[in-house]
């Protein structure tokens, strides 16, 4: 079973929460698909077992056979390769454009003259933090786009044979959807201010249009402060956990530690009313 | 003269980034700056709670267009589905064929090989931008629809309208609320810009991200700063900032003190500075330098 956490608005503790619940449920996977910021492993402290380079596919002119006519150009939809005619007899290729979706290699009329290669994107990372597995992806500064490498994440986390969090990016856009596209179940943290409360609704409409279980965990909870349950009271949405507001673990979380005894009854708990609920 | 852009960034989200660049609205507007406000944070778009915009125009984005197959034409050849790298075709429960739009990249590839035709590619209204009046100035703003790609064309049109209409106004300053991240939205956001405030706290996770968005825009060639919020709730990680920024050679503009009062004031939708007087105090010098490199760079 997947369990994937998502939120709208970033720092609303996304990782604080996912981390306590993947520790609390162990033996179980831990993915980090937060790629442009990984942040799981400062609290777990995995021991790193290998490093494996996530590459994808992009285009290489071999000039001896190409001709030049342009066709791969024309045909890039990001713009990403340019082609000088002959006599000049040029071409220009920008990684950070391409999305590795084939087209050029596919129109190339010369045989050979467009070869894809392997260009490496990030790396993923396995390991262990005690009876927790553990993997995270980590983004290139300046790629485009993160999603074939959460992609490849979630390929993992549907081979596992036991539960898999699955801690997501923060906002509402293609990376989340490809976060939490393959879960069994969905928690939204988000804090009790009007932002939280507003990024909330944001992502809920997200995980409603994906079709998903869904339930809503309060970070940050305030004696008093019901921002977030009146928002989920009128949206007809289950709140199943609240984490307090604490300067304790604002200071324990600021070191890279986290009070991982202090929940894990009541996270235990949660688990199994969501295998419940996700049926 | 062309406006100077000012981007707040932090890499890790939550750090604070509306809340130092509403603060900055706030000082500039009580300064008599005149400036337009931009929010590039169009995944999760959170100025708006703080300025109260009333917007005089909205317009659709139409961001990439998405495949579409004609099942009237479709001879189930499986082509498509065989070629798309982004596991975007499927067969439904009735053997139709179908694109699922949030997995399509918009790439053509499948347009380009279908041998009868029957896929052709239609442009998707991604989301809509705004142009607003304020109490603090004109503003620009946009909301991504739940789901849809941030290629980062939105940031760039957020920002594009709110340079023609800080040209057009001799308006000399944008000041842009910046996404999370280190990926496209941002390089979008800090692209063309003069100066680039990136906003830390101190923890771990909060430096890491940091250290990337730095290296971010480094890689894009932004003169940037750093600057702490929350400071107080752990000084050996401060002074890890900070000697990050001695190392790097880059400005240290300052901390801003963790405070009950901004949480309180973030939850009455209130601006930190001007309701919590510490903040202020710690704000306005981060300000002041800020505005010192920015109009010290526009005379070299």
């Amino acid at each position: 079973m997947i369990i994937s956490v998502a939120s709208g608005k970033g720092g609303t503790g996304k990782t604080t929460f996912s981390v306590l619940l993947a520790r609390a449920v162990a033996p179980a996977l831990y993915i980090d698909a937060d790629v442009e910021e990984p942040n799981g492993g400062i609290f777990l402290k995995p021991d790193i077992e290998r490093e494996e380079d996530f590459t994808e596919l992009v285009p290489k002119i071999i000039p001896e056979k190409c001709t030049y006519c342009g066709e791969c150009a024309r045909a890039c939809p990001y713009k990403a390769l340019v082609i000088i005619p002959p006599p000049a007899k040029k071409d220009l290729f920008f990684p950070e454009l391409c999305h590795s979706c084939g087209v050029c290699a596919y129109v190339c009329p010369e045989k050979g003259a467009l070869i894809e290669v392997p260009r490496k994107k990030g790396v993923i990372r396995v390991g262990k933090a005690g009876d927790l597995d553990f993997m995270e992806g980590v983004l290139n500064i300046g790629e485009p786009t993160a999603v074939p490498l959460i992609k490849s994440l979630v390929k993992r986390a549907r081979e596992y044979p036991g539960d898999v969090i699955l801690d997501a990016p923060p906002g509402t856009s293609c990376p989340v959807v490809e976060a939490v596209g393959e879960a069994d179940f969905v928690l939204l943290v988000a804090e009790p201010t009007p932002f939280g409360v507003h990024d909330l609704s944001l992502v809920v409409d997200m995980v409603r249009q994906l079709d998903k279980r869904f339930a809503v965990v309060v970070n940050k909870a305030q004696e008093g402060n019901t921002l977030v349950e009146d928002y989920a009271r009128r949206e007809g949405i289950p709140v199943l956990f609240k984490i307090p507001f604490s300067e304790e673990i604002a200071r324990m979380y600021s070191r890279g530690e986290l009070p991982f005894g202090r929940f894990e009854a009541q996270l235990r708990e949660l688990h199994l009313k969501i295998k419940e609920m996700a049926g | 003269m062309s406006p100077r852009e000012i981007v707040i960034i932090s890499g890790k989200g939550g750090t604070g980034k509306t809340t130092i660049t509403s603060s900055f609205v706030w000082w500039l507007h009580g300064r008599g700056e005149k400036f337009v406000i931009a929010d590039a944070d169009v995944d999760a778009a959170d100025m708006h709670i703080l300025m109260n915009p009333r917007p005089w125009k909205e317009e659709e984005f139409v961001g990439k267009s998405v495949a579409e197959i004609d099942d009237s034409l479709c001879t189930y050849c499986d082509i498509c589905r065989q070629l798309c790298r982004f596991d975007a075709i499927y067969v439904d429960e009735d053997g139709v064929y179908r694109v699922n739009p949030f997995r399509c990249d918009g790439c053509t590839l499948c347009e380009i090989a279908c041998p009868v035709k029957a896929i052709s590619m239609v442009p998707q209204v991604v989301g809509k931008w705004f142009l607003s009046t304020t109490p603090f100035g004109p503003m620009v703003h946009a909301k991504l629809k739940p789901g849809a790609e941030n290629s980062g064309n939105l940031v760039t049109m957020v920002k594009h309208q709110a340079r023609l209409l800080a040209e057009k106004e001799g308006i000399p300053h944008i000041i842009v609320d910046g996404p999370p991240g280190i990926g496209c939205p941002v390089t979008s956001a800090i692209s063309g810009a003069s100066f680039v405030a990136v906003v830390a706290e101190p923890s771990f996770s909060a430096i890491h991200d940091m250290e990337r968005a730095v290296e971010t825009a480094e890689h894009f060639q932004v003169p940037h700063g750093i600057l702490v919020n929350k400071a107080g709730i752990n000084p050996e990680n401060e002074e890890k900032i900070r000697e990050f920024a001695r190392r790097k050679g880059i400005p240290f503009l300052g901390q801003v003190p963790f405070t009950r009062c901004v949480v309180d004031a973030l939850v009455e939708k209130k601006i930190a500075a001007s309701s919590c007087p510490q903040v202020r105090e710690a704000l306005e010098g981060v300000f002041e330098k800020i505005m010192e490199v920015v109009n010290g760079t526009a005379q070299k």
